[in-house]
């Protein structure tokens, strides 16, 4: 029998992760996102000017597992920090990593201000729809009919309002230049997200304005939920109301209809090059 | 689909979650019945990988490590 | 020299003393400030945002200081009420900015110096009574900053702000600084060795870190350090007299004019004005206080320095309170009770033991 010489498809442990040991849940969708900006700072060779800002959330620790410069704000002011970074170090890639109880509930006027005025950093929103370190609660992104520990009978318009849609809020500033949401509920939607990561990051580079990436994540603890199931319900709940895909490129606004067409489109496209044997990780 | 393809499994750190079994397009991922230090199972490759990378994509854990074979190459005559 | 308001002084004060990025949110009386900074501060190759709100202005100067810069934010006191829980970050994660409250009054005092915000930090607070001391007081400020690494608030008002004097920005000369070897440029991602600027006493992994606890500790361990060596305060007459009066900022540059005419005219009255509102020069007070009959303090608003003033006296000798609410029909600014003629009246009311003078009434409200 022939030997056939094998060769590692990506790698274990993404180049800027400075430990393997983390303390997300089982299931966790974070840590997937995680993986996806990392490599795609490495990947575009940005690794020595890249600093980064994290908000207060799970994702906090991570501030200590990346081999990223990085500066702790605080919860819902890390587009502020953001900006003062870049506009000293404009030379620099600047990011922040934020949840959506950080970005979209305490700090929704300052990723808002900081998207206006078109400052040419990237935020990064890990979006839940819950308050996942402090226990399950409904944040301003849960959708309506989500049970968290403060809507126990599930998310009621009448009486909590609806959920905002902050990728698509964010798309609608002029300041703001690629704007994406990105999901990790299954391998070819991880892949789309970081290829995602990539798109906004290069748009920084390019000056080109703000910049935003927004991930769709499983948080199974805070769904009170197996882990098994993280995926499906995702899907079932944000996955219906925050919609995947490449919501502004190059300043213009996609509509939720292209969006759709090519959510079903590139669903099946991936799945079909994973039956095939791997997506490729340069496909543009 | 050539089964041309392997993974390391890093055992020790999985939390069980299981992603990966349902990830695998082959389903050649199983779940063991032993437990880990952390006391959770984790999975088993049984052959048929064709080193797709799924489930190294879907790991929260970065369990995986994955090899895949030219894919020209994989059925070639002996 | 040049003519100009306080509020142009402190900018191009601050500006001599390096700072090269400001954000802020218009208030009165500190609107000016901002203003002078928007103007220069890009003409020095610096940056200076008009942040849409404090919070953000904060924030802002967060990111601006762990890339190495000097730089700094301010407001008047009820903008700074909204950026309290980042000072107290701020102090934590040992980040030098610094702060001007253009205040509305004196009664900022409690916010400025126990911490506004949460946890058991205090700042180093400046007082600087006039347009020249603010020069100085200002330069001291980022020096300071820097080399404590922590935050300053310099305490100015409406008077400072407002008021034009022929000034004259002249660059004092402090000791040099070590590197900053903990500022954030990029370069150290992917190395092994990237850094974090952190509140929380944590490092990367991998490397020994301090912890919560130990992280609180040792900022508190570094505050008694400043205490000790970072007391400014200005007496006068205090040898003899048997009546001190305690006033700081403008309102205590009027205490002692006030308290020269009354020693000139041989009344034995003596005077202390803190510069440092912390550290509260707490020995000065007490030293004064000893030989004396009576400690009288001035402020105005309804009286905060007085419990530092008490906490210093220790029942030495009675301390009273001389000051009061007053301010001008928009509540911004100088009130009544700012005048040379009040004050000297409430000073020898207090120094022949007679009961204090009813408070002046500002007539027009808005």
């Amino acid at each position: 029998m022939t030997s056939v010489e094998m060769r590692q498809v990506g790698h274990k442990l993404p180049e800027l992760l400075l430990t393997q040991e983390h303390h997300m849940c089982p299931g966790c969708g974070e840590p997937l996102a995680l993986r996806g900006y990392l490599e795609a700072i490495s990947e575009l060779g940005l690794s020595d000017r890249t600093i980064g800002v994290a908000g207060i959330g799970c994702y906090t620790s991570f501030s200590m597992s990346m081999d990223i410069d990085l500066v702790q704000a605080l919860h819902g002011r890390a587009p502020s920090v953001a900006t003062g970074v870049k506009r000293m170090r404009p030379d620099s890639i600047v990011f922040t990593i934020q949840g959506d109880g950080d970005m979209v509930n305490e700090g929704l006027q300052e990723v808002l201000h900081t998207a206006a005025r078109g400052e040419n950093v990237t935020c990064i929103l890990l979006n839940n729809g819950v308050f996942g370190e402090t226990g399950g609660h409904m944040t301003a992104t849960s959708v309506i009919g989500q049970r968290t520990k403060n809507s126990l009978d599930g998310r009621d318009a009448a009486y909590h309002g609806y959920p905002i849609l902050i990728g698509d809020l964010i798309a609608q500033l002029q300041g703001a230049a690629y704007v994406a949401r990105g999901s990790v509920h299954n391998a070819g939607a991880v892949a789309r997200t970081k290829r995602m990561f990539k798109r906004a990051f290069q748009a920084q580079e390019r000056g080109e304005g703000f910049t935003f990436v927004e991930v769709l994540t499983m948080c199974p603890t805070g769904w009170f939920i197996p882990t098994l199931d993280g995926p499906e319900y995702m899907n079932d709940t944000l996955g219906e109301v925050h919609i995947m895909g490449e919501l502004k490129v190059d300043g213009v606004v996609r509509s939720t209809e292209e969006l759709h067409e090519e959510n079903v489109r590139k669903a099946a496209e991936m799945e079909h090059a994973l039956a095939r044997g791997g997506i490729d990780d340069h496909h543009d | 689909m050539s089964a041309n393809g392997t993974v390391t499994i890093d055992v020790e750190v999985c939390k069980g979650c299981e992603l990966c079994i349902d990830a695998c397009p082959p389903r050649v991922l199983t779940m063991s019945t032993a437990v880990n230090h952390l006391g959770y199972r984790y999975p088993e490759l049984a052959p048929g990988c064709t080193g797709c990378q799924a489930c190294q994509l879907i790991c929260p854990d970065f369990v995986f490590e994955v090899f895949r074979a030219p894919r020209q190459a994989a059925g070639a005559p002996a | 020299m040049k003519l100009m308001e306080g509020s142009e002084a402190i900018a191009e004060a601050s500006i001599a003393a390096g700072c090269r990025f400001f954000a802020g949110y218009p208030m009165t009386p500190f609107t000016e400030l901002l203003e002078h900074f928007a103007k220069r501060l890009p003409e020095e190759h610096g940056v200076c945002i008009n942040a849409e709100s404090e919070l953000e202005a904060v924030g802002m100067a967060w990111g601006a200081l762990a890339t190495g810069a000097r730089a700094a934010t301010g407001s008047t006191g009820q903008g700074l009420s909204l950026m309290q829980e980042s000072f107290s970050e701020i102090t934590l994660a040992e980040l030098p900015l610094v702060i001007f409250n253009m205040a509305r009054g004196q009664q900022d005092y409690f916010q400025s110096t126990r911490g506004g915000g949460h946890g058991d930090y205090r700042h180093i607070v400046l007082a600087p009574m006039d347009i020249g001391e603010a020069v100085e007081l200002t330069q001291l400020a980022f020096h300071l900053a820097d080399k404590w690494r922590t935050p300053v608030l310099v305490y100015g008002d409406y008077l400072l702000a407002h008021v034009q004097e022929a000034v004259d920005i002249t660059p004092v000369a402090f000791p040099d600084l070590p590197p900053k070897e903990w500022a954030l440029d990029g370069t150290k991602t992917g190395t092994g060795a990237s850094r974090i600027v952190s509140p929380l006493g944590f490092d990367k992994a991998g490397r020994p870190s301090e912890g919560i606890e130990n992280h609180l500790r040792a900022i508190v361990e570094k505050q008694e350090r400043i205490a000790a060596e970072e007391v400014r305060v200005e007496s006068g007459f205090t040898d003899d007299a048997e009546t001190v009066i305690v006033a700081f900022g403008p309102p205590g540059k009027f205490v002692k004019y006030v308290v020269q005419q009354l020693r000139a005219e041989g009344e034995k009255i003596g005077y202390v004005r803190p510069i440092t509102l912390w550290p509260f020069p707490t020995d000065a007070v007490a030293e004064a206080s000893e030989d004396t009959a009576r400690v009288g303090v001035f402020e105005i608003c309804a009286g905060q320095m007085i419990d530092d003033v008490r906490l210093s006296v220790l029942g030495r000798a009675p301390v009273t309170f001389i000051g009061g609410i007053s301010t001008d029909g928009s509540g911004f600014g100088v009130g009544p009770l700012l005048d040379v003629e009040l004050i000297r009246e409430r000073i020898l009311a207090l120094h022949h033991d007679e009961p204090m003078p009813a408070l002046p009434h500002n007539e027009r409200q808005f």
